[in-house]
């Protein structure tokens, strides 16, 4: 059954696959040698336009699987070969152009930017379009298209532009890690750095379990990733790699969901710190705002804390959808409890570096969260948790949540309170909870799925009505 | 005193979710809440027999019918 998305995502998914088994038969010193050919083997190109162009590429993204460039602060890196630097004109008339007589591309544009030629043609005076696009949706041909970069046009935070040579660069002072681009780039020429050498050497350094303990914490949107086997057998599985035990980091959710309603409460007004690359927006697009960033570290670095402070020898991979995770481990709020991280579809490469036969492994369990706490992998979730905790410990404070789907509508929830707080402070503001996901549909929408399917949410929610424990009290009793 | 129990994925199975409930109230009716600490952790590798429960650094095997005696026991027992 497929397991990815897309052929980019396959083509990434082999080099990590490769890299893994080098490195688990501890021969690693040949990957780079070695790989490109294994993977690119006969003589006909099928992607570019030699076979020696695609090993050169393969071999950038040896580089990235290998943990990229150290001296580059970023996880997300341009694979400048790979780039196939599209073109950048932004709104042109295409020769789709009738001619027509109607002009409603004149009449609509407010700064005069459209002219004619001799042949009644539209024109585009590119020194007077703002790039506003009024006259693409109004012209009856579809005649005029936006020529932007997948990459740029994915990347909501406008962290990327195109350098003197026409490659992609990514400006680190805005970029948030979440990997859109990553994900939406069709020639796969942005990646995000990966860490499995790192989980590799934590699972041999780990001698079974027996040096320390290696945990897994997996994000709660693993139940809608691995659609061609049964949950129990991918938490086998992870086992079966080397890790001795698998905790969700649902469970961390529940815990901080107790702690994040009576900080609201306390405080009137909040915005959600679980997703990382809305936190890391906030901090450099919004620094006025950033005192009302919740205290609670992630749902993952406070699930780490505790097994840290059980079992303080322990070491630590969080497992899930996204990037930016990444980033947030560097963090030293986060750093002592978290020490590697990995996407799902690295997980999928370490699996089958092994080839671990996920059909012939036992179901095992993975039960300890809340339903609140599995459904902040997606959009809304957080916000129901936050109520829910509210509402079990008899906490009298009316939640006006704004849930925000994707980069751009946290970016105008943002917008919109910061102005309000600035004239009249937040008692004017109509909501006091902004729950901030920077990837679409939430952490089941994140660059590290393996697929992006519409199914996602509802087996998210499935997943979650599945818990044992009803409520967040339930869940970390024990905990707190 | 502090008493660990495990509340893992194997040993939650098993029950430790009714167990810490047990715990918590009987621990709370006998007017304990002062000299028992009751903490969670994760899989401890023992799970083969029940849940894993440890009073200070000694290891039992519990199931949701033993508790009421554990508690009387190694609890109150030794408290006493």
């Amino acid at each position: 059954m497929r397991k990815f998305d897309t052929k980019v995502q396959h083509l990434k998914y082999k080099v990590l696959r490769e890299v893994a088994r080098y490195a688990f038969d501890g021969n690693l010193e040949r990957a780079p040698l070695e790989i490109p050919t294994k993977i690119i083997s006969g003589t006909e190109a099928t992607m570019r336009c030699c076979v020696y162009k695609e090993r050169a590429i393969v071999g950038e993204r040896i580089a990235l699987a290998m943990g990229g460039d150290r001296n580059n602060p970023n996880v997300i890196e341009v694979l400048n070969i790979a780039c196939d630097e599209c073109p950048v004109g932004g709104y042109e008339v295409t020769n789709a152009c009738r001619g027509c007589i109607a002009h409603r591309c004149e009449d609509v544009c407010k700064k005069g930017a459209i002219t004619f030629d001799h042949n009644q043609k539209a024109h585009i005076d590119k020194d007077k379009c703002v790039e506003c696009g009024m006259c693409a949706k109004v012209c009856p041909y579809n005649a005029i298209s936006n020529n932007k970069r997948p990459c740029e046009n994915a990347c909501k935070v406008k962290a990327i532009s195109m350098s003197d040579t026409k490659v992609a660069s990514i400006d680190n002072d805005k970029c948030t890690a979440c990997g859109a681009c990553v994900y939406q780039c069709p020639f796969g020429a942005i990646m995000d750095k990966s860490y499995i050498l790192d989980v590799i050497d934590l699972i041999k350094k780990s001698e079974n379990n027996t040096k320390y303990k290696l945990y897994a914490v997996v994000a709660p949107s693993i139940s809608s990733q691995f659609t061609y086997a049964p949950l129990g057998q991918i938490i086998s599985a992870i086992k079966e790699l080397g890790f001795y035990s698998v905790v969700e980091a649902a469970l961390g959710a529940d815990m901080v969901a107790y702690k994040e309603g009576p900080e609201l409460a306390e405080k009137g007004f909040l915005t959600s710190s679980c997703c990382p690359a809305f936190v890391d927006y906030i901090e450099k697009s919004f620094p006025q705002l950033r005192e009302f960033i919740s205290h609670n570290i992630s749902p993952m670095a406070t699930i780490s804390k505790y097994i840290k402070e059980t079992d303080p020898t322990s070491k630590i991979v969080f497992i899930g959808p996204c990037t930016a995770k990444k980033m947030e481990i560097k963090k030293e709020s986060v750093s002592p409890y978290v020490d590697s991280v990995l996407t799902f579809e690295e997980l999928q490469a370490l699996i089958d570096s092994r080839d671990i036969e996920l059909s012939e492994l036992p179901l095992g369990v993975l039960d300890n969260a809340s339903y609140y706490g599995r459904i902040f992998a997606r959009c809304g979730g957080l916000s129901d948790a936050v109520k829910e905790s509210l509402k079990e410990q008899n906490i009298d404070f009316e939640v006006k949540s704004v849930s925000c789907d994707g980069i751009e509508e946290c970016r105008a929830a943002l917008l919109k309170a910061s102005a309000i707080i600035k004239s009249s402070g937040i008692e004017g503001v109509p909501y006091n909870f902004i729950e901030g996901m920077a990837c679409k549909g939430g952490c089941i929408g994140g660059a590290g799925c393996l697929t992006h399917g519409e199914k996602n949410k509802s087996e998210v929610d499935k997943y979650g009505k599945e818990a044992y424990e009803k409520t967040i009290t339930d869940a970390i009793k024990i905990l707190m | 005193m502090t008493v660990t129990i495990c509340i893992g994925s194997s040993c939650h199975v098993k029950g430790s979710r009714l167990i810490v409930e047990e715990l918590q109230r009987l621990v709370a009716e006998n007017g304990l809440s002062d000299d028992v600490e009751l903490k969670g952790t994760f899989c401890t590798g023992n799970c083969v027999k029940g849940v894993c429960v440890s009073v200070d650094d000694r290891l039992y095997s519990l199931t949701p019918d033993d508790t009421k005696d554990f508690f009387e026991k190694e609890i109150k027992g030794r408290l006493a």
